[in-house]
């Protein structure tokens, strides 16, 4: 007799759990011994509270309580730990730091193979200082990376106001604006041109924004991008190279590529972004970066960074780069 | 995925020799799959041709099976939640995805007017459905796989929403164009991961085709 999970679920099975249980274990002993203490939070939270991140998601569950109250399933842990921390530890001494090790929960398409539940891995630094957040939790990435045996992956590294401000410079607004993002968001650059070129830039800046999405490689791409020009451009790639400068003096930055058509599709990022890849699989690892303005929105002036892994698939990377020898 | 020889998503089918001709151009040696081979995977100049259905090239893509791919904008559109970045217009395959009626019928007038909605038989339900949204109309999709001309002739639908190139095939089933929806040509495509992690590859390829694809 079958008895049907709804799509997008799944049971894990003693073999894999113990695989899992392994990895989860070799991620929370680099968590704890860099200070970052594991925290849990509820499932559900209000959701009012889930949509201070930015506005109510389209793809987050939702459901009344029996006193009405409109409640929604988490679908990260980065915005419960900015209330944790508003709520708990307003008055504590920064910087803070916590992990968690957590299932989320996102609507997505049947038959895709995407997860309605999914656990994440990762960290969250609040209070610390701009330039030393994203450094720092980089530095906590490559070491989980590495304790998960993932020898061949990538973090890279890009900022999220970068074409928010090359937009504004470029006096593009409203709805050619939003079209112009929307394009960028898929990493459309057919619809991008001519985007750029319906909001009457001229050929010349638009085939320059289309190259500045190109660039992606070691830290010769920020002179490149430099090369094309504007103030945006200026303040990403001084900010980038500072981060990259003091990764690299910590002898830390070997997997880390400059990318700057880097978009994250969570609106509460500004400042450095990451995102994590290993050749071994088609998808994203994870990713992070800084989130300030969360944080504001929880009524704390304070700069804060942190990255989440996809549990599942860097197991499925750990397995395929085990196999691949 | 972004390790050995760079694998290259081909569609077989009407984009099938002109993507072979762009390739050739960007020096990809391509005369054993112009010949009768039943293969499907071809190893040549350095990277591997995988031959697969044009709408099957977004999922192999996506997946990274395929690290790029060509592939027509109406199979984007359609799988437009399929995450693949679209590197590059290659220009050829050029076909309008229209609304198309019976000549001289008023059927989807009479339907919009009396009915409020319409009845639309196409392979392209998401991009019809978007069409029609986009328009402020109702309409009912019925979805069919094989030739849709034949749908409004016997009385399945009101009017198609369908790929045009010549247009003789609506001529010949006695339809006719009533609106142009979007145009559409191949396109080159590339996997997310692959694109960051092959990026001097793809870029060098994408110089490559963008090159060839001007000729």
């Amino acid at each position: 007799m079958i008895h049907p999970i709804p799509p997008g679920t799944r049971d894990v099975l003693p073999d894999e759990m113990r695989e899992l249980r392994r990895l989860e274990a070799a991620l929370i002993e680099v968590f704890e011994a860099r200070g970052y203490g594991e925290v849990a939070t509820p499932a559900i939270e209000y959701d009012e509270v889930m949509a201070r991140a930015d506005g109510p998601s389209r793809s987050s569950y939702r459901f009344f309580d029996e006193s009405g109250e409109l409640l929604t399933l988490r679908s990260d842990m980065t915005v419960p730990i900015a209330r944790l921390v508003a709520t708990r530890f307003a008055a504590a001494e920064p910087p803070l730091r916590f992990s968690y090790l957590a299932s989320g929960y996102r609507a997505v398409r049947p038959q895709r193979g995407q997860m309605r539940e999914f656990v994440q891995a990762g960290v969250e630094l609040i209070g610390a200082s701009p330039e030393e957040g994203a450094v720092e939790v980089i530095e906590v990435l490559e070491e989980a990376l590495d304790a998960a045996g993932l020898g061949s992956a990538v973090i890279g590294l890009g900022d999220a106001d970068l074409y928010r401000q090359l937009l504004e410079e470029l006096g593009v607004e409203g709805e050619a604006r939003d079209a112009v993002l929307a394009s960028l968001a898929t990493h459309d650059l057919v619809a991008l041109e001519q985007n750029l070129l319906d909001a009457g830039i001229g050929s010349e800046r638009a085939q320059t924004c289309v190259q500045l999405t190109q660039l992606r490689g070691g830290s010769e791409v920020l002179e490149q991008a430099r090369g094309l020009g504007g103030a945006a451009v200026e303040r990403a790639t001084t900010q980038l190279r500072q981060v990259f400068d003091e990764l690299q003096r910590r002898g830390a930055a070997d997997r880390v590529r400059i990318d700057l058509g880097l978009l994250r599709d969570l609106g509460y990022y500004s400042g450095p972004i990451l995102e994590v890849y290993d050749p071994a699989l088609g998808y994203v690892l994870g990713g992070g970066g800084r989130y300030d303005g969360l944080m504001k929105q929880f009524g704390l002036d304070y700069s804060a960074a942190g990255f989440g892994l996809y549990l599942d698939r860097v197991h499925t990377a750990q397995l395929e780069e085990a196999r691949r020898g | 995925m972004a390790d050995g020889p760079l694998k290259i998503a081909v569609p077989r089918g009407a984009l099938f020799t002109e993507s072979l001709d762009v390739l050739d151009g960007a020096g990809i040696d391509t005369a054993e799959l112009r010949g009768d081979s039943r293969s499907l995977i071809f190893e040549t100049s350095g990277v591997v041709l995988v031959t697969m259905r044009p709408s099957d090239v977004p999922t192999y893509v996506e997946s990274g099976a395929a690290d790029v791919g060509i592939t027509g904008k109406d199979v984007l559109l359609e799988q437009s939640d399929r995450v693949v970045y679209e590197l590059l217009d290659l220009g050829f395959g050029r076909c309008r995805m229209v609304l198309a009626a019976q000549t001289g019928d008023d059927r989807l007038a009479e339907a919009q007017r009396r009915l409020g909605m319409l009845r639309i038989a196409t392979k392209y339900p998401r991009i019809a459905e978007r069409y029609f949204e986009s328009t402020g109309r109702q309409a009912e999709l019925v979805e069919v796989k094989g030739s849709v001309e034949l749908a409004p002739l016997v009385g399945l639908g009101d009017g198609i929403v369908d790929l045009v190139a010549t247009g003789r095939t609506l001529e010949e089933n006695d339809l006719e164009v009533r609106e142009e929806i979007v145009e559409c040509t191949a396109r080159f495509v590339a996997n997310r991961v692959s694109h960051k992690l092959r990026a001097a590859e793809i870029d060098e390829l994408t110089a490559k085709l963008r090159e060839a694809s001007a000729k």
